[in-house]
């Protein structure tokens, strides 16, 4: 059941008239030796700690450790209780949500990388507020997250999810392109749109880089997580209401690696260039390294 | 190409904020205390290139420390590394240094002092989400990832050693995975590193000690 591409990947989704989370069960059963339960299981432990991340964020008084952010969740939950948020509610939680995790993360609090810690926000954001608003149990969400590792395991054999390689395209780009396929699958859509999905998040950000400030995973690296789970709830909506990718995810794929080898070296997580590099960015990184 | 688990896209489960600064570091300080396996009096972590730069910010100080005290990555424990470790009497301190171009730009090289006195020295590269490699001992340079069961063996630089370390892996039934054998000069120390599919028995080590003319140590690293 081993897939090395968007392309096999259905075919063996086709083939055994399966949905893409079970194709990669079995893939991850056949090429490791381990059992069903186990795997899931195992997943099912990072999916606990991914829910609890979420609900830190909104509870508890996170200070980041160079102190660029803290209390973002907060500030959205407030809001929201308040009065209607432009961006409607949904939305609005899942940024919540993603930005929270990030917090905790930027407190060395525990997370679950998915692909990255820098990026670690967008996966449980968009999924579990999706899940969550639409009554999905736990287990249709452990479900979901295989399918969203299918897309993550293609695109770490066949490009990149590093920053320091691709920039903030390969990693946030890659965390939504996940999601949104877990979402497809977890609201009843087919392989083929699943794929579609990560396709269109992959292509919306095409080219974005990685200027984290003083080289931290903190600015901007937390409000692109919640542009992530915008980019993830936005292609997930797209391809239900039966509007493909014109380009095909494995093409994707390729020309996202392409731009991302092609990024100057300032672009890639060295915090050389982009707003790592501008005035403010240089005056926060002196002050946090002082 | 390679394959990838599923656990490897989502995952590690691990103390923020990266991947590379945080849960790498705490690897790093890990198998260097595994190294060691024996008490220490005292550490020092010499940062190399990003680490020397922004350890503070990453928290790489904190996961050195809770590594060096046996937590794993995704234990809560390492925001208090500091306190717990000087509960139990370790002196730590971190210098940032330059070891050189030929390090990867995330690098430490740790070194250890024991209760006699005696130091030993070990240098990790953190190489990206959290996996590392050890690339020396003790000034030797060498190689393992702790992603494997590993046994490493000091041993004279002697006939017949690789022969009696391979028979005892084989008498209990480990299928080698990688194995190499380094040595500092002729005759004198050298080090036989095995990473094995499956996890090492403790038994190995000790039918490998059994040999005291040729082997001077044996230990078993699972990270």
């Amino acid at each position: 059941m081993n897939f090395k591409s968007g392309r096999e990947l259905l075919e063996k989704c086709t083939e055994n008239g399966i949905g893409i989370a079970e194709a990669c069960i079995v893939r991850e059963m056949e090429l490791y030796g381990r059992s069903r339960e186990e795997i899931i299981a195992d997943m099912d432990k990072s999916y606990r700690i991914m829910r609890k991340a979420v609900e830190r964020g909104v509870t508890e008084d996170l200070v980041s450790m160079g102190g660029l952010i803290g209390g973002e969740a907060k500030k959205l939950k407030t809001r929201r209780e308040s009065t209607a948020p432009v961006c409607g509610s949904i939305v609005s939680k899942a940024m919540g949500a993603a930005m929270g995790v990030m917090e905790v993360n930027a407190s060395m609090g525990l997370i679950v990388a998915a692909p990255t810690a820098g990026s670690c926000g967008i996966l449980p954001g968009a999924l579990i507020t999706a899940a969550d608003e639409f009554g999905k149990s736990d287990e249709e969400i452990v479900n979901a997250l295989f399918t969203a590792a299918a897309i993550g395991i293609i695109i770490t054999r066949n490009a990149t999810v590093s920053g320091a390689e691709g920039g903030c395209q390969a990693e946030t780009g890659a965390a939504a392109g996940m999601a949104a396929a877990g979402i497809v699958e977890l609201m009843g859509g087919t392989p083929e749109q699943a794929l579609d999905a990560a396709a269109i998040c992959l292509k919306n950000i095409m080219g974005l880089i990685c200027d984290p400030i003083a080289g931290l995973v903190e600015a901007p690296c937390q409000k692109r997580n919640a542009i992530g789970v915008a980019n993830a709830l936005i292609s997930s909506e797209l391809v239900l209401a039966g509007i493909g990718s014109i380009v095909p995810f494995d093409e994707v794929v390729q020309s996202m690696y392409e731009v991302g080898k092609r990024l100057p070296m300032e672009f890639r997580e060295t915090a050389l260039g982009g707003v790592a590099s501008s005035p403010t960015g240089c005056t926060l990184c002196s002050r946090i390294f002082k | 190409m390679k394959n990838y688990s599923v656990f490897d896209v989502i995952g590690p489960r691990m103390i923020g904020p990266s991947s590379s600064h945080t849960a790498g570091a705490a690897r790093i300080a890990l198998a260097a205390r595994k190294v060691a396996h024996e008490k220490i009096k005292s550490v020092k972590f010499y940062l190399h290139g990003s680490f020397a730069q922004t350890y503070k910010g990453h928290g790489t100080d904190k996961a050195l420390v809770g590594g060096f005290m046996g937590f794993a990555t995704d234990d809560e424990r390492i925001r208090n590394s500091f306190e717990i470790a000087r509960e139990n009497g370790l002196e730590f301190e971190f210098i940032p240094t330059n070891l050189g171009e030929e390090f990867h730009p995330n690098t430490v090289k740790v070194v250890m002092t024991k209760y006699d006195g005696s130091t030993l020295e070990v240098i990790g590269e953190s190489i990206g989400g959290g996996n590392i490699k050890i690339v020396g001992i003790n000034g030797l340079e060498l190689e393992f990832t702790g992603s494997f069961s590993t046994l490493i063996v000091k041993q004279w630089d002697k006939p017949g050693a690789a022969a009696h370390i391979t028979s005892c892996v084989a008498k209990n039934d480990i299928n080698i995975a990688f194995m190499r054998i380094y040595r500092e000069e002729k005759g004198e120390n050298a080090f036989t590193i095995i990473e094995a599919d499956n996890d090492i028995p403790d038994a190995v080590v000790a039918d490998i000690k059994s040999d005291k003319a040729i082997i001077q140590d044996a230990f078993i690293i699972r990270l």
